[in-house]
């Protein structure tokens, strides 16, 4: 057994949210680069242009690069091997939310009683945890401040399992078409299929945090990547919906087996701010 | 060219605005978003006066984060239209004459946009660092204890906007989604 001590967890979330909030990721700033040498649209890009204008202020000055930082979301992949010391868990992790949100300056967005008083909880707490066991002894903690003008527009559906692999990118281009501009394009699009319906949505919503347009492994499925990311760009929706060729950077899809009745597709939009950060302990 | 744009607007003005315009707003708006806009229609339906006076103003639908000490605001970029939908156009016919957001409006709205003649503009979502550099005063005058989501008055120079609809029906999101639709086969 390995210890690891809650305030160690407490204090890597803490830091993980207030440099997510700050810098967005090279891999994202390098695919808005590659999107404003491929388009046509001068209002398109106009648009790319302030994304990176806007990415270069926030990383100098530490100014968030979007006002919504976002629902706390956590991964965790939690060595079998490792004990958790000095408290638990999940409490030192809402404590490094509460901290990194009020010591970097970020913008608390929850509201207890979603259906009425919604009154803000004033910390961003709670934090949404997802944890996976795995084997080692490390604790590996992904940090996804996630907004919700793209979350707003995620979508879950179970297909029949007739309507095969047509029917997953008729959904798909569907979603993205009645997103339009409320998402703020151009997207990561996060796809799940097979599980269950809940699991196909938190497969979705990992899917985002793969590396920008790095393909699924198994060639198959990096074919439907391809294709889904043609004609979500054929929409001509555009980077902020104003028109352009750029209306999603990359579709990564993650695929689970699923019961012989079922055809579980989900779809989990990231903008693009697409921000996230990881630390191993 | 962006036109440079005095705020608040003014009918001859309107005139001159055209879906795909890129403006700078110079001037005076109005913060609110979502719990505000509830009490501000919440105290029209009760026939009391809203916090300021909406007439012939523009609202920014924005929620910001704190600020920095030294600093006039936090990023400061704007918020999903779509969500304000439902009490915008009470706003409208009480004399709202621009609004700034991003997204998608509603068939209602976009009426109530050309029936009372008000625009609707967008600010680039997810580049509220850049977007609080226009920003160069900002005070909250209501709804304090709604923290992030409290009515502020802001004044603003050179604040970049996209016109998405104008007074003449206009939609730039329909029209730019068209010119670079390519049908699949």
């Amino acid at each position: 057994m390995r210890d690891i001590k809650c305030k160690r967890i407490t204090k890597a979330v803490s830091r993980l949210f207030q440099e997510a909030c700050v810098y967005l990721p090279e891999d994202v700033l390098t695919a808005i680069k590659q999107a404003r040498k491929n388009e046509e649209s001068p209002a398109a890009k106009d648009v790319l242009d302030r994304i990176l204008e806007n990415a270069e202020i926030a990383r100098k000055e530490k100014i968030p690069l979007c006002q919504d930082t976002g629902t706390a979301v956590v991964f965790l992949e939690l060595g079998q091997e490792v004990h958790i010391t000095g408290g638990d868990l999940y409490s030192a992790i809402d404590e490094g939310v509460r901290q990194g949100y009020e010591e970097g300056y970020l913008r608390k967005s929850m509201v207890r009683q979603p259906y009425s008083a919604r009154v803000n909880t004033e910390d961003n707490t709670p934090a949404i945890i997802y944890t996976d066991i795995v084997p080692g002894d490390k604790l590996k903690i992904t940090a996804m401040p996630k907004g919700a003008g793209a979350e707003n527009m995620t979508r879950l559906t179970m297909l029949l399992p007739a309507s095969g692999r047509q029917g997953i990118i008729d959904f798909v281009v569907k979603t993205i078409d009645e997103a339009g501009s409320n998402a703020c394009p151009p997207l990561i699009v996060g796809v799940g299929i097979g599980g269950t319906a809940e699991r196909t949505l938190i497969l979705a919503k990992k899917a985002l945090l793969r590396g920008v347009g790095k393909p699924n492994p198994d060639a198959e499925v990096a074919e439907l990547e391809r294709e889904l990311l043609k004609r979500i760009n054929n929409l001509g929706i555009g980077p902020m919906g104003y028109g352009g060729r750029t209306t999603a950077l990359a579709v990564h899809i993650e695929v689970l087996p699923a019961h012989i009745a079922s055809l579980p597709v989900a779809v989990n939009l990231q903008c693009h701010s697409a921000r996230h950060k990881e630390v191993v302990l | 060219m962006a036109k440079r744009v005095a705020l608040p607007l003014t009918v001859e003005t309107l005139k001159e605005l055209k879906a795909g315009d890129n403006v700078l707003l110079t001037g005076v708006m109005y913060v609110a978003r979502d719990a505000a806009h509830k009490r501000m229609v919440e105290a029209l339906d009760q026939g009391k006066p809203p916090p300021f006076d909406i007439k012939g103003q523009t609202i920014y639908y924005m929620g910001p984060t704190p600020a920095r000490p030294g600093r006039v605001i936090g990023s400061a970029g704007p918020t999903t239209s779509g969500r304000m939908d439902v009490y915008t156009p009470r706003l409208i016919a009480a004399g709202l004459r621009g609004m700034v957001g991003k997204g998608m409006r509603s068939p209602a709205v976009k009426d109530a946009l050309k029936k009372y003649q008000a625009v609707y503009l967008a600010a680039v979502g997810g580049t509220g660092a850049l977007i609080s550099k226009s920003i160069k005063r900002s005070e909250v005058i209501a709804y304090e204890e709604l923290g992030t989501e409290a009515i502020c008055r802001i004044e603003v120079e050179d604040f970049p906007v996209t016109v998405i609809n104008d007074i003449y029906g206009s939609d730039l999101y329909q029209e730019g989604k068209a010119k670079y639709r390519v049908n699949d086969s």
